[in-house]
């Protein structure tokens, strides 16, 4: 079934409706899916992002979540039941002084009963594997941890969409594997709709599917390894190759027999085996 | 297990204190304000003093922090035991000391004098034990429960108390944020340090207005964020903690109101203040 359809959608962030910010947008992601949406500074990513939660209702054209079109006032509460969303900043996204008070706020605010909460709690809490600071404060967490936090904040409601928002922005590179890992567990092992926005390419690659935009509009869309290897049209919309395509990319320049890696690994078996053969 | 919230004045400690629900503890020191106010002799004071030692004791915090408490207002305490020494008109001038002008000194306004001061020492003693054994958050969920009643004339105690958790959760992050500012303001020479008190508080606006700017963005942000998590106010919304009424608030309600019966009694058989000069003079 299609989680997320957008259907020509252009958006301004202006009241005249000029300078779109998204212009004739369609996009539509199955279930189940990672999605990977790349793009530079103003592209239009997050305004993607937040067209599918409801922060935003499209100036013409169609967004639907499940089919539930977000235009429709009456469905927002129930498509962001459904489209949970992750911001940047985590500092920004807590709203309580303990780590499971927190949890609790987005289950508390669709109604879920006391015991329930609880349950919910713990459930959110082990799948991003923050079950033992449960009585902790936030703010004395890493950024990563908080992140961390933030996500079964979102968890707790139960969404099948999780949409972040360059979430891992702000991380460290330790912060950045943490987070990336409960990305990836949850929508392996729980079948979870994945909408990463990001501008690390490397965490791109992790995604079953990326998208690149530039300027309000989609420019590419495939697979991570069909994308990078595209390298010249990338260049064209700002952005880089993940470190090891683009070690690779400059060895096959230089003349060395490797073929296309995207990652550290494949990268040291092309090396390996072009040497090999020497 | 004791939680690593310490901002605030919150000491963490297991005891009976600690352990009582907040709604008891703010009933409970409400109840103590009004027992000092009602002492009209010395002798309700001392029970009332007796009363507090004896909290401070079942609290578990140091008797040092109670009384740090009243550092803060100090000043107020004296500036008032001083207005109350030299302005205190009685209709009773027989035991008049001192007088110059319109300054009068008499021992009736000594003894209010004294009186005033240990009035106010008590009240802010008897508060400071309650947010020492008490952390803010459960004050808030104390207040917010306490509060419920006037959701009946529609006041928003829903709201109110979101907006004082937020506050509180935010108290970190923007002091953080603002010692951030100031060294980076000094990185740039701004001096902090030197200069009368009209320089230094004009030193200070280039740390406000970027503090101010950063708390309305993540206002906004916190705002979006709290929205993608379905918020949408009171209606339909569930609570996770419960509060729970114990016999230890039981307890505890009924010693204060034996307390402050026991006040009234002592006000009966020694009657007022002043009554203490008879003994002396």
């Amino acid at each position: 079934m299609e989680a997320v359809k957008f259907e020509n959608v252009n958006f301004s962030y202006r009241e005249d409706g000029r300078d779109l910010a998204l212009r004739g947008v369609n996009l539509s992601i199955e279930e189940g899916q990672f999605v990977a949406v790349l793009g530079r500074n103003g592209s239009g990513k997050s305004t993607l992002a937040k067209l599918v939660n409801v922060l935003l209702t499209p100036l013409s054209g169609k967004v639907t979540v499940f089919g539930m079109d977000t235009s429709d006032e009456k469905m927002t509460f129930e498509i962001r039941k459904n489209a949970g969303m992750v911001f940047q900043n985590p500092d920004n996204q807590t709203v309580a002084s303990i780590v499971e008070d927190d949890v609790a706020f987005g289950p508390e605010n669709i109604g879920v009963p006391r015991e329930e909460i609880g349950k919910r709690i713990e459930f959110a809490l082990d799948a991003v594997g923050m079950q033992e600071f449960r009585q902790s404060t936030p703010t004395r967490l890493s950024g990563g941890q908080k992140q961390r936090v933030a996500i079964a904040g979102v968890l707790a409601i139960m969404p099948k969409i999780m949409i972040l928002d360059e979430s891992t922005a702000m991380l460290d590179p330790k912060g950045r594997r943490e987070v990336m890992d409960v990305i990836k567990k949850l929508n392996k092992e729980r079948g979870m709709t994945v909408i990463l926005i990001t501008h690390f390419m490397d965490e791109a690659l992790q995604a079953d599917r990326a998208v690149v935009m530039h300027r309000g509009e989609i420019v590419m869309d495939g697979a991570p390894e069909e994308i990078f290897a595209r390298s010249d049209e990338l260049e064209m919309y700002n952005l880089t190759l993940p470190r090891a395509a683009y070690i690779c990319k400059v060895l096959q320049e230089a003349g060395m027999p490797v073929g296309n890696a995207f990652t550290a690994e494949e990268l040291a078996e092309g090396i390996c085996g072009s040497l090999r053969k020497d | 297990m004791i939680n690593d919230v310490t901002f605030g004045q919150y000491y963490p400690a297991k005891s009976f204190v600690h352990n009582m629900d907040p709604r008891a503890k703010i009933v409970f020191v409400i109840a103590y304000i009004v027992a000092v106010f009602l002492a009209k002799n010395f002798f309700g004071l001392a029970a009332v003093t007796l009363f507090l030692i004896f909290i401070v004791f079942l609290a578990r915090v140091p008797f040092g922090s109670v009384l740090r408490s009243v550092k803060m207002i100090l000043f107020l305490i004296i500036f008032s035991a001083i207005l109350n020494l030299f302005f205190y008109s009685s209709n009773d001038e027989l035991h008049m000391l001192w007088q110059w002008k319109f300054i009068r000194i008499s021992w009736e306004a000594i003894i209010n004098m004294i009186f005033i001061s240990l009035r106010l020492f008590l009240l802010v003693m008897g508060t400071s034990v309650l947010m020492l054994t008490t952390m803010p958050v459960a004050l808030t969920d104390g207040i917010e429960s306490l509060l419920t009643p006037l959701k009946w004339i529609r006041f928003p105690v829903h709201e109110l108390a979101l907006i004082m958790s937020i506050a509180l959760r935010f108290i970190p992050t923007l002091t953080d944020e603002t010692n951030r500012i100031i060294a980076a303001q000094k990185a740039r020479g701004a001096d902090f340090e030197t200069g009368g008190l009209i320089k230094r508080a004009k030193a200070m606006i280039p740390v406000l207005v970027p503090l101010l700017v950063s708390a309305f963005r993540r206002a906004q942000d916190l705002g979006d964020a709290m929205e993608a998590r379905c918020y949408s106010g009171a209606k339909g919304r569930t609570k996770y903690k419960k509060l729970v009424f114990t016999w230890r608030d039981l307890l505890g309600l009924l010693v204060l109101g034996g307390l402050i019966t026991g006040v009234v009694f002592l006000n009966i058989y020694f009657g007022g203040k002043f009554d203490i000069i008879n003994y002396f003079l």
